[in-house]
């Protein structure tokens, strides 16, 4: 079992970069120029209550959202992790004739600083901005950490993967900047701005640094987009001489796809660094070969603020039948710990999670097994 | 950004389809590739009973595997005269690349055929569009064809695996059209358009029906780019209802991704604007076992270029004979079979198959030991025994 010894040495590292960045006034204004290199970014900066926990926010999202949360909310009471969730509402407003997350909310997760976040079904419709770009907008969440790993007892085509990628999250493709020219011609707007993508091109060498990777690879298609990606790019190179421990590279996204299809394995000393779009399906892509969404984390850090949550869908036809897989909410919350500086209980329980998937018995429907969400759950609470 | 010759063309096959212009793949058996052409439009005219075909061999593994073809077509008595240009996309060439460039568009343009391998882009000059790129939008060749399918005999991770990508090869996130509006901040233009997205969809259409193929899956990101892929998508949808006997339905690029690894029996024809046709053949090709075993074209309404369905320069193998001739070799059969010449098309991508079946002489890819030129050999041996 050698990957959870290295799962162990990760976690174990990873509590270094979350050693608090001053105040946030002065981490986000040291964005824009030349800042000192000892400055983290996307650190968490949250105090206990009174009663020596954290309160973080919790969204259990629609669908297979309740029961899944309520997996993790078990798990965590048996194995005494100081953390009070608060239960927000998402359930989207329009402010102004624009869709909006409720001010309760907003508020709530600004005092926490960390939510946890269940699956949202996005309403199908013209005019809806989808509400995880809501979110992501809303608290600048800049940076999606993906993680994908082999799961000991779940087999697929690829074994030993142990990816992690770093994807730009607020712009590139996805700045939303359309617009018709004419009838029938279009243009999309890719943005590529130099804040941006030096904040979390620094973010990834960070990240790198915390987790005991060696290598950071910049996934680039400059060769046609020579500009924009080409920027992106440029400041990876020029970041990466401040970084002089960590082995600097890039690549063509045509030879990313093609190689890790070919074998993932080469990836997992290296921390992927790349901009929104690509970072969107590569991450989807390397979820495709461990076993799908329903079995990876994801992090989504901020400049305060940082959300975790499960990306697959909210599966509205199984929900209320117990028949959910809460694994992805599960690991998002032990990033979760991770980020907030509570190794030793991220690592007991992870360590109950892969060994109960190890063990097969008591797998959900979507792994081949027939448990119910609950009895996972429990299999999983009996081996901490 | 529309040429007037491309509006006549979305024009005209909005009237009607334009089935000729769509290779034939025979259903089943990888071995008949190809395509045949019943319009004589596309047809090139022989000189001296020869077709002249235009030969790029382009950069990195290019020069090796253009020889294997030269050899093999040679060996076979091929009807094909190669008028071969060389142009680079590495300083080191000879010739000024802005008049090799137009040399091979002429040269194209005359012989409306041509088989090329890939031309290196250099990433860190600032300016010059990607060859590749550029002599696709010169002559809109707008449909590019890759066929992703299990060989017998190449052992990869997944099984049963036969799909075909259809990939919009002149507009979309390749524009070439880049500002940086301030310093630090650079917008690229992505440009979709209503009369392009017809052409490649009633392409991919005509193609799954001249196929005996079952179901068109548009990929998009529809979710994101509200408007230009949601011009692309609605664009298909409307197509689609003109081929009544095709199942058709759409799925995000991320999951078309993450399917594509995990379950990728499911395909059968996909089409999407040109970077996700980047990225999924890419991803199919390292399904099936890699870049030397993918054959490809790019379709247009006068020219046609065939080249490696996933294209990769192999600048780091170049000239050490490691490179797999069978992306090339293939290719060039799809031309023949392009050009009517489907008896010599046949012969020589049996004789391929035959060899990685047999499994006796592989390349480095295919985690053989074998030189390019053994392998070209040994197809030239497996082709004297179907003589």
């Amino acid at each position: 079992m050698s990957y959870l010894r290295v799962a162990s040495r990760q976690l174990a590292s990873s509590r270094q970069p979350f050693v608090r960045a001053g105040t946030g006034a002065i981490a986000q204004r040291s964005w824009n120029r030349g800042y000192a290199s000892e400055v983290k970014i996307g650190g968490f900066e949250g105090q206990k209550q009174g009663n020596g926990n954290y309160l973080v926010s919790l969204i259990e999202g629609d669908g297979i959202g309740p029961e899944i949360s309520q997996s993790v909310k078990d798990i965590y009471s048996a194995a005494n992790v100081p953390i009070d969730w608060e239960p927000i509402d998402v359930t989207p407003v329009l402010v102004d004739g624009k869709t909006a997350i409720p001010q309760p909310a907003i508020d709530s997760i600004k005092r926490n600083l960390v939510a946890l976040k269940g699956p949202l079904a996005t309403p199908i419709g013209k005019g809806h901005v989808s509400l995880n770009l809501t979110l992501r907008r809303t608290f600048n969440l800049f940076a999606n950490v993906r993680p994908c790993k082999s799961i000991v007892g779940y087999k697929t085509p690829y074994d030993g993967v142990d990816t992690v990628l770093i994807r730009e999250n607020t712009e590139g493709e996805y700045s939303g900047i359309e617009h018709h020219v004419v009838d029938g011609v279009v243009q999309s707007i890719k943005l590529i701005t130099r804040e941006a993508s030096e904040r979390v091109l620094k973010y990834a060498f960070q990240y790198a640094n915390a987790v005991g990777k060696q290598k950071v690879r910049v996934v680039h298609k400059a060769t046609i987009m020579k500009q924009s990606d080409g920027l992106f790019l440029e400041i990876g190179k020029e970041l990466s001489k401040e970084y002089p421990e960590i082995q600097f590279d890039y690549e063509l996204l045509d030879n990313t796809c093609l190689n890790m299809v070919t074998d993932p394995t080469p990836y997992n000393d290296k921390v992927l660094v790349m901009p929104n779009l690509y970072g969107d399906i590569l991450s989807d892509m390397c979820a495709g070969l461990i076993g799908g969404l329903g079995l990876t984390p994801s992090g989504n850090i901020g400049d305060k603020c940082s959300i975790f949550e499960a990306v697959h869908g909210s599966a509205p036809d199984i929900a209320g039948k117990a028949l959910a897989n809460p694994t992805a909410l599960l690991f998002s919350s032990i990033m979760m710990l991770q980020h907030m500086g509570l190794n030793e209980h991220a690592t007991k329980i992870q360590k109950a999670i892969f060994d109960t998937l190890a063990e097969g018995k008591y797998l959900t429907g979507d792994l081949g097994g027939s448990a119910k969400t609950h009895e996972y759950a429990q299999a999983i609470i009996d081996k901490l | 950004m529309i040429s007037r010759r491309a509006l006549q063309t979305a024009l005209r096959s909005g009237v009607r389809p334009q089935v000729a212009a769509v290779p034939t793949v025979a259903a089943r058996t990888y071995a008949t590739v190809p395509t045949t052409v019943n319009e004589d439009l596309l047809k090139p005219t022989k000189y001296g009973g020869k077709y002249v075909v235009t030969l790029i061999p382009g950069d990195g593994i290019g020069i090796e595997t253009a020889d294997a073809v030269r050899t093999v077509f040679k060996a076979d008595n091929v009807p094909v005269e190669f008028e071969q240009i060389d142009v680079s996309g590495l300083e080191e060439g000879k010739k000024n690349a802005d008049v090799l460039f137009k040399e091979c568009i002429a040269s194209l343009k005359r012989n409306k055929v041509g088989l090329k391998g890939i031309v290196y882009t250099p990433v860190d000059r600032t300016g010059h569009a990607s060859f590749n790129v550029a002599l696709r939008q010169e002559l809109d060749i707008y449909a590019s064809v890759v066929l992703i399918k299990n060989i017998p005999g190449l052992q990869t991770r997944h099984q049963n695996v036969d799909f075909c990508l259809i990939r919009e090869n002149t507009e979309g996130e390749y524009s070439g059209l880049e500002h940086q509006s301030v310093p630090g901040v650079v917008e690229s233009l992505k440009i979709i358009t209503r009369a392009k997205s017809e052409r490649i969809a009633r392409f991919a259409f005509n193609f799954a029906k001249a196929n005996g193929r079952k179901k068109v899956t548009v990929i998009h990101k529809a979710n994101i780019m509200k408007l230009g892929d949601g011009l692309f998508r609605s664009t298909f949808q409307r197509v689609a209802e003109e081929y009544p006997s095709l199942i058709t339905n759409d799925l995000i690029v991320d999951n078309a991704s993450m399917q594509a690894v995990s379950k990728p029996q499911q395909f059968d024809v996909l089409v999407m604007p040109n970077l996700y046709g980047g990225i999924l053949s890419n991803i199919g090709a390292g399904l099936v076992g890699g870049p030397g075993v993918v054959p490809g074209c790019n379709m247009g309404r006068e020219h046609a270029v065939f080249e490696p369905g996933c294209r990769h320069v192999g600048l780091d193998i170049k000239g050490q004979g490691r490179a797999n001739p069978t992306a090339m070799l293939l290719s060039g059969a799809m031309m023949l079979r392009h050009l009517g010449l489907d008896q010599h098309a046949g012969r020589i991508s049996q004789a391929v198959y035959n060899v990685i079946a047999e499994g006796k002489v592989k390349t480095h890819d295919m985690h053989g030991t074998n030189s390019t030129g053994e392998f070209t050999n040994e197809v030239l041996r497996k082709m004297d025994e179907l003589a």
